[in-house]
């Protein structure tokens, strides 16, 4: 794994050879992973991967441009390839125009965290999966390692964080797409915790083995849980809390700022950073606020502003990133005590998994999706039967508006397990949803 | 080949002097030279650059496999990343999931270069920074325009595939990815009117912008957003549906290539990306669409964005039907399934079609070029038997179930047919259908006056995650009795 030394000897060297005028920013995402996949219960490909990406900022006046860049962890190496870089970056800079949307973090802020001790080494834990199975059908992955990230400026700024974790993802399938899905991520391996979580999934799995019920479409009465609430929410966050997005209007939440519509007074959401997975800075160097609110009792209060939509529109920035998605949401609770949330459903759906959700009309707020795994058909407050996949297609006003009957009084910190070129560090922590006349169409 | 592989000239030394005793040993080398740059509302937006290199090295050994991927080419380097996919592969052997040792993968030889008529460097970044102005500057002059963009997504990817055994295959591969929109407002409604999400992505140099029309796009989807904005609401009902080719790829993509790879047929991805109605006994008897519906892989296609001479197993790529006159011949599964899947079906075939996204993820099967064959009907024939119907056109909204069956699709711009002849503009046109019949429906395939090569960087898949690059060309066809449907909550 790069350590922040490694990063300080690099800036050293870019720093240096900065012409007058020049300023430049380096922004470092680095992991050292190993990465298990399981099929059938056992190993369908191991593997470890270290990667580490090192963007360059330059910066002069109002010109600029980026390049991010392969570390190898060699020190000459890497010299090398900051030097080919800022090679390639400065005539780009020479020749592009000013940016008038230009904002950089100039406050040489210095934040160090670095999590003690160390990740377990996956090859010793992999094989504990494989007997925890028993011989099921387990199919998922493990991840295990470090994830740094880093900022350094040479207006003197110095952010480094480095945090650890291995996470158990996997599902228990009883056939075809029956299955229970879990997930337990810590900083370690408690193999006590997995088996407990592993047994708790075999017993729902009995269920699965019922005659799946058929549903017709119509609309239903349903109980989501914390992960298929997360998919909604996931889905919102593209695109629906940036500020971006809601200026040219293609958020889904544009009836919200407008003031057109409102969500149920239940529904509080905020970027909660302070309590969050990842750094407290952002890539471009800005430090994030602990909390930024979005929606509180149904309106809209907030937005995500990136550096960039921040001087467009003449706003503060709040760190996010270019995509202006939150990184570490949450939901307030509400009052539904978990033991009580079947009975309080009645008769329908308890939705364990929600998948593949997309806008069918974006700037209306209109989403469709699909049910998964052990989604159950339950009648007078007991799981009866598990069910055909069915697709909904719905508002979210009516989602997390007028059908929404309550919340859950627990919230489930649920990870991103995104892999997509690194490992994501962002997470939701969420209620169950009680929802009334959920349409499903198909 | 000459040129910037040099490194891999080295790294074969390299691998030579760090592969362990094993079964099977590779080096699989990655160089790739990305370039964004964009203006939006006339601003030019700061270029952005990544070079992105590194090697994995993968091990076979006494029945385990194991990778390890690192940045570091050092000898020093590539000898600890040998070492761990070693130890992997020790490790896991005993409790693997088939006995890797047994595999036969491939000792290739060979190279591929994508042909490129006008390079994306002999052209100046205020050049290029022109053009897209252009197009910009075309998108507006209307104060019902909110935003409007244009884009060029440029790639080099140079590849190098050495085996302990003597294999040794280059590629390099010249990429563009253009994109514009424009998204206009009126009276609470709004419309976004695209080239399709980089959807015109192609192989080649800077031709690729006439190619694919990209060049003068600019009046044309500021127009058709204008049209949306006073368009009413598409139509509901069952009705016949034409798709445009910038739609067909997205219904190719998503239910039949999807559904056709053998590793969610074999249950890799159950656990993410999701299974498959499609079971290994289906192949060669199946029943998948009207026999006018042809299918092939085929990464020989010129300019077709996801070309190549190998896959990442070093498997030689070549044309192949997979589905032929409506039935189901073969998977889209490279050596590895191919292998797993004869252990109980030992006449299963597949395709060279086992990639990976850059060399920190392992391969798996994915799609390449994936394409529907053209049939013989003109545009204006493939209509002519509709009553009435909905044309649509670039898609918008994607989602699909578990197993690859219940879908439902949105695009951006949609048409009335009535009587045999294109109507009014409809505005949000949705349809839902179930894969497993939806193809059978399939009554009427465009020739090649109708036929686009298209193509999309952002196909996702896998444990670890992985985000590739997929080629489709199609013609556009005609679907009876769908399920049709418009916007609004």
């Amino acid at each position: 794994m790069i350590e922040s030394r490694h990063l300080e000897q690099l800036a050293a060297h870019a720093f240096e050879g900065l012409a007058p005028g020049e300023d430049l920013l380096l922004s470092l995402q680095a992991e050292d992973s190993d990465f298990v996949r399981f099929n059938r219960g056992r190993v369908r490909q191991p593997g470890s991967v270290a990667q580490a990406d090192l963007q360059l900022r330059l910066i002069e006046g109002q010109r600029h441009a980026s390049i991010e860049l392969s570390l190898s962890g060699v020190l000459d190496t890497d010299r090398r390839r900051i030097d080919d870089a800022m090679e390639m970056l400065r005539p780009i800079v020479a020749s592009a125009p000013p940016d008038p949307h230009l904002l950089w973090a100039t406050d040489p802020v210095h934040v160090h965290h670095e999590a003690p001790g160390a990740p377990p080494d996956a090859l010793t834990i992999a094989r504990d999966v494989v007997d925890l199975a028993q011989g099921q059908d387990l199919v998922g992955i493990l991840v295990s390692g470090s994830v740094a990230s880093g900022f350094m400026s040479s207006r003197g700024q110095r952010c480094w964080d480095v945090r650890h974790s291995t996470m158990l993802d996997w599902c228990l399938v009883h056939q075809g797409d029956k299955a229970v899905k879990s997930l337990v991520a810590n900083t370690g391996w408690d193999p006590a915790e997995v088996a407990e979580a592993m047994d708790a999934a075999r017993s729902q799995l009995a269920l699965l083995q019922r005659p799946p019920k058929k549903l017709e479409p119509g609309r239903y009465r349903c109980l989501l849980s914390p992960s298929a609430l997360g998919e909604v929410m996931e889905l919102l966050c593209w695109g629906g809390f940036s500020e971006r997005g809601l200026r040219t209007r293609m958020s889904p939440l544009t009836r919200l700022r407008d003031g057109s519509d409102r969500l149920s007074p239940r529904v509080t959401v905020y970027e909660d950073t302070a309590h969050g997975l990842g750094p407290p800075f952002s890539d471009k160097g800005f430090i994030k606020p602990p909390r930024v609110g979005l929606i509180e009792h149904g309106t809209l209060v907030g937005s995500m502003v990136s550096p960039r939509s921040a001087q467009e529109y003449g706003l503060q920035t709040n760190g996010a990133a270019d995509h202006e998605s939150p990184e570490a949401l949450v939901m307030e609770p509400g009052t539904l005590q978990d033991r009580e949330a079947l009975q309080r459903l009645g008769t329908g759906l308890y939705v364990s998994n929600l998948w593949y959700l997309n806008y069918s009309d974006r700037p209306a707020g209109r989403i469709t999706g699909m049910t998964r795994f052990a989604t159950l058909w339950v009648e007078d407050g007991e799981p009866v039967a598990p069910t055909e996949v069915m697709r909904f297609d719905e508002s979210i006003f009516h989602l997390l508006g007028g059908g929404l009957e309550a919340l859950g009084d627990s919230l489930a910190l649920l990870p991103s397990t995104s892999t997509y070129e690194r490992r994501s560090t962002s997470s939701m922590r969420l209620p169950t949803a009680l929802i009334d006349g959920v349409r499903f169409t198909l | 080949m000459a040129g910037p592989l040099s490194t891999a000239e080295q790294l074969a030394a390299r691998f030579r002097d760090v592969a362990p005793p094993a079964d099977f040993c590779s080096l699989r080398f990655v160089d790739e030279l990305t370039e964004v740059i964009s203006v939006r509302d006339g601003v030019p937006e700061p270029t952005q650059l990544r070079r992105d290199q590194g090697a994995m090295i993968t091990v076979v050994s006494g029945g385990g496999l194991g990778y390890a991927a690192t940045s570091d080419l050092t000898t020093a380097g590539l000898r600890r990343a040998a070492e761990r996919a070693a130890a992997w592969a020790s490790r896991t052997a005993a409790v693997s999931v088939v006995d890797f040792s047994a595999v036969p993968f491939e000792s290739a030889r060979g190279e591929y270069v994508t042909p490129v008529e006008q390079p994306w460097e002999e052209c100046p970044l205020a050049d290029k920074l022109s053009l897209l102005q252009q197009e910009v500057a075309a998108m507006g002059g209307d104060d019902r325009v909110v935003e409007r963009v244009a884009s060029l997504m440029r790639v080099r990817a140079e590849s190098a595939y050495f085996t302990a055994d003597g294999g040794m295959v280059r590629q390099r591969q010249e990429l563009l990815a253009p994109d514009a929109s424009v998204i206009v407002h009126r009276d609470g409604v709004t419309q976004k009117r695209t080239t399709g999400g980089r959807g015109l992505a192609r192989q080649g140099g800077l031709e690729v912008l006439q190619a694919t029309g990209f060049t003068g796009c600019g009046a044309r989807l500021r127009e058709q957003a204008l049209e949306l904005l006073a368009a009413p609401q598409c139509p509901t009902g069952r009705m016949d549906l034409v798709l445009a080719p910038d739609q067909m790829m997205l219904q190719i993509h998503e239910s039949i290539g999807h559904p056709l790879e053998l590793d969610r047929i074999l249950g890799d991805e159950r656990n993410y990306a999701g299974t498959s109605f499609v079971t290994l006994d289906m192949f060669g008897r199946y029943r998948y669409g009207s026999p006018l519906l042809n299918v092939s892989f085929d990464p020989t296609v010129p300019g077709e964005f996801a070309s190549y001479g190998f896959d990442d197993d070093g498997a030689r790529a070549t044309r192949t039907l997979l589905i032929e006159a409506g039935r189901l011949l073969r998977p889209l599964g490279g050596t590895v399934s191919q292998h797993r899947a004869r252990a109980t079906h030992p006449a299963m075939s597949g395709v060279a079609t086992t990639r990976a996204c850059s060399w920190n993820r392992p391969p798996i099967d994915r799609m390449a070029n994936l394409n529907l064959e053209p049939g013989d009907l003109s545009f204006d024939e493939l209509i002519a038997p509709i009553e009435r119907g909905v044309y649509m056109e670039t898609n918008t909204s994607w989602s699909i179930d578990d197993s690859r069956n219940k879908f439902q699709f949105g695009c951006e711009y949609g048409r009335l047919i009535e009587d045999g002849r294109l109507g009014a503009v409809v505005r949000n046109p949705n349809y839902r259908g179930i894969s497993a019949t939806f193809w059978r429906s399939l009554a009427g395939v465009g020739d090649r006056s109708t036929f686009q090569v298209l193509g999309t960087p952002y196909c996702g898949k896998g444990e670890p995650n992985q985000v590739i690059r997929v080629g489709h060309a199609a013609p556009a066809c005609r679907f009876t009795d769908v399920d049709v449907f418009g916007g609004a909550a």
